[in-house]
């Protein structure tokens, strides 16, 4: 299509080019580092002489000391706003100085602006996430002197993935308001107040209502997963939710399920939480567990970035 | 001067908000005239030269440009007009080179005919010297003018030009009309030009259409103009007398 090659390459030149995306790259990549290089000791100590099967991946699961985040939670708490700040003056920014109606007066189609963009930050994203998780593993490989097996590589290949997925769908979501909002103070407010919703507000929301909706037995494991079931479904609806779920057995190949049930109940309960420590479970069976999130995942970024393009193709283009 | 019509519009009417913007306009622009284009601010000239552009669609009526229907073919369209918007979008941390370049490529112009097209209009617009400076550091006049050198690269038939000698010098403005005859002469652009500065639109434009609260209330030449209101030839009158009857009376 014409055009969309040469918005992206304009797009792209201008995000290396921008102090934002030197900063937050330069950010995310020091803790990332720090994480990696601290975890990657305590691994090498604590395991001494132990074989394990996926020492490696316990990099990207483990937090680091201090009680920091691990990488994957670092990844999915953060992660989100790596795709606000790149897109929250997608479209704005242009209105206001004027250049959306230079660019639109050209002879490419509407949709080609667009689609460029977010192209260009997916690429950004993509370009982003690779380079850390590169860096990640060369630290691992010094520091721990453990050599990934294949399975472990195709593991952090879909990781990376789904998280590229998982923060082109706030980029998707900063775009959008950057189309219904003209300034882009308040686009970048918006979007600040969703990531915020659905990071720290949502959960706690969802389980205090759930815990008023059915009182606790202690003593009733049914109950009780009826009432994690119940909760789950829920929590499904946060985007951030989704993404922990879809990497949890990607990266934790011990992880028998998307979500860890509470491991307090009773007897069969007690039966599930320690088959957990039986074995890894195999690279396909990993995949099959978290096949759905990784779908709704992509659904929903695909609803985001559609309900932007509906939005942009029928906004009327009026002088100022 | 050949009668061929190069934009006609027939009842062309755009409704925002229950308001009508342009209003049943009928005009035709021919080839390789200056047409005037004028009228107070809010009138509907910009939003008439959107249609024109494909960039908004009418509510009712029918535009052509060049015989193609923008609302249908907006990208043809497009690929024939050059619009110079009134408040020039430019991005400020590229240089004229390097905007003219993304401009081209957006037409679809490469390699070497895109560097000597850009040469070419950097020469015509005298920005050569200034090529690399980023455009944040230009003034007005150059950004004007930088505009018009993205009409040369197009190599556009049509200019819609909106507004191009607002807040500029004396000496700026001077460049700016000469520019803007030379195009219609040398380049054989039809040029639609959208105005305030009665006195210039007195001095190159061929023919003149005045819009009032989105109807235009006379199109012509400035002495049937004249003829019209006043009941005599142009030389008694300016146009600005002419405009501000047509204005009162409105």
């Amino acid at each position: 299509m014409g055009g969309i090659k040469t918005i992206l390459k304009k797009e792209l030149a201008d995000h290396f080019a921008s102090y934002r995306f030197t900063i937050i790259f330069a950010l995310i990549a020091m803790v990332s580092l720090i994480t990696a290089y601290m975890v990657g000791w305590k691994i090498k100590t604590e395991m001494e002489g132990m074989a394990s099967q996926s020492a490696f991946l316990l990099l990207f699961t483990l937090p680091g000391a201090m009680g920091l985040f691990s990488l994957v939670q670092f990844v999915a708490f953060f992660g989100p706003l790596v795709g606000l700040v790149l897109g929250f003056d997608t479209i704005n920014r242009e209105r206001n100085e004027g250049t959306l109606s230079k660019l639109l007066s050209q002879p490419i189609y509407r949709d080609v602006v667009i689609n460029g963009k977010f192209l260009a930050g997916v690429v950004l994203i993509t370009v982003m996430m690779v380079s850390i998780v590169l860096v990640i593993t060369a630290l691992g490989l010094i520091v721990m002197g453990i050599i990934p097996g294949i399975e472990e590589v195709w593991r952090i290949i879909v990781y990376l993935i789904i998280s590229i997925i998982y923060i082109s769908l706030w980029l998707g979501v900063s775009i959008l308001f950057s189309i219904l909002f003209r300034s882009t103070a308040t686009s970048a407010l918006a979007a600040l107040a969703v990531w915020i919703f659905f990071s720290i507000i949502f959960p706690y929301s969802v389980s205090i209502l759930a815990n008023n909706i059915f009182e606790t037995v202690e003593d009733n494991p049914e109950a009780i997963a009826q009432r994690a079931k119940i909760v789950k479904v829920f929590i499904l609806l946060s985007p951030q939710e989704l993404y922990t779920d879809a990497t949890a057995t990607i990266i934790d190949p011990t992880r028998k399920s998307a979500r860890s049930i509470i491991t307090s109940g009773a007897g069969p309960m007690e039966s599930l939480s320690m088959a957990r420590f039986s074995g890894p479970l195999p690279f396909i069976q990993s995949i099959l567990i978290v096949v759905p999130y990784i779908i709704s995942l992509i659904a929903l970024t695909v609803v985001c970035f559609a309900i932007s393009y509906v939005v942009f193709m029928r906004q009327e283009i009026r002088s100022l | 001067m050949s009668s061929e019509a190069v934009i006609e519009t027939q009842e062309l009417t755009k409704i925002y908000n229950g308001r009508a913007a342009v209003e049943n306009l009928s005009f035709s622009v021919y080839a390789g005239e200056i047409f005037g284009f004028l009228g107070p601010n809010g009138a509907g000239k910009t939003t008439t030269l959107l249609m024109l552009l494909g960039l908004t669609e009418p509510t009712n009526g029918s535009a052509r440009v060049l015989g193609m229907n923008p609302a249908r073919e907006p990208i043809k369209v497009k690929a024939v007009i050059g619009y110079l918007q009134e408040n020039m979008g430019f991005y400020s941390d590229l240089n004229a080179r390097q905007m003219l370049r993304f401009i081209a490529e957006l037409n679809d112009i490469k390699g070497e005919s895109a560097k000597e097209r850009i040469s070419a209009a950097l020469q015509t617009v005298e920005l050569a010297e200034e090529q690399d400076k980023k455009i944040e550091a230009y003034s007005r006049g150059m950004r004007q003018r930088l505009g018009i050198a993205e009409l040369l690269i197009k190599d556009s038939k049509v200019a819609f030009l909106d507004e191009p000698t607002l807040g500029l010098d004396p000496d700026g403005t001077n460049r700016m009309i000469e520019l803007i005859q030379s195009l219609c002469r040398d380049k054989k652009m039809t040029i639609l030009l959208s105005s305030h500065m009665l006195h210039q639109v007195q001095k190159i434009c061929h023919r003149i259409g005045i819009m009032i609260k989105g109807r235009m209330v006379a199109q012509g030449h400035m002495d049937q103009l004249a003829e019209e209101k006043f009941g005599v030839g142009k030389e008694q009158y300016t146009l600005e007398e002419i405009y501000m009857k047509y204005f009162q009376e409105a």
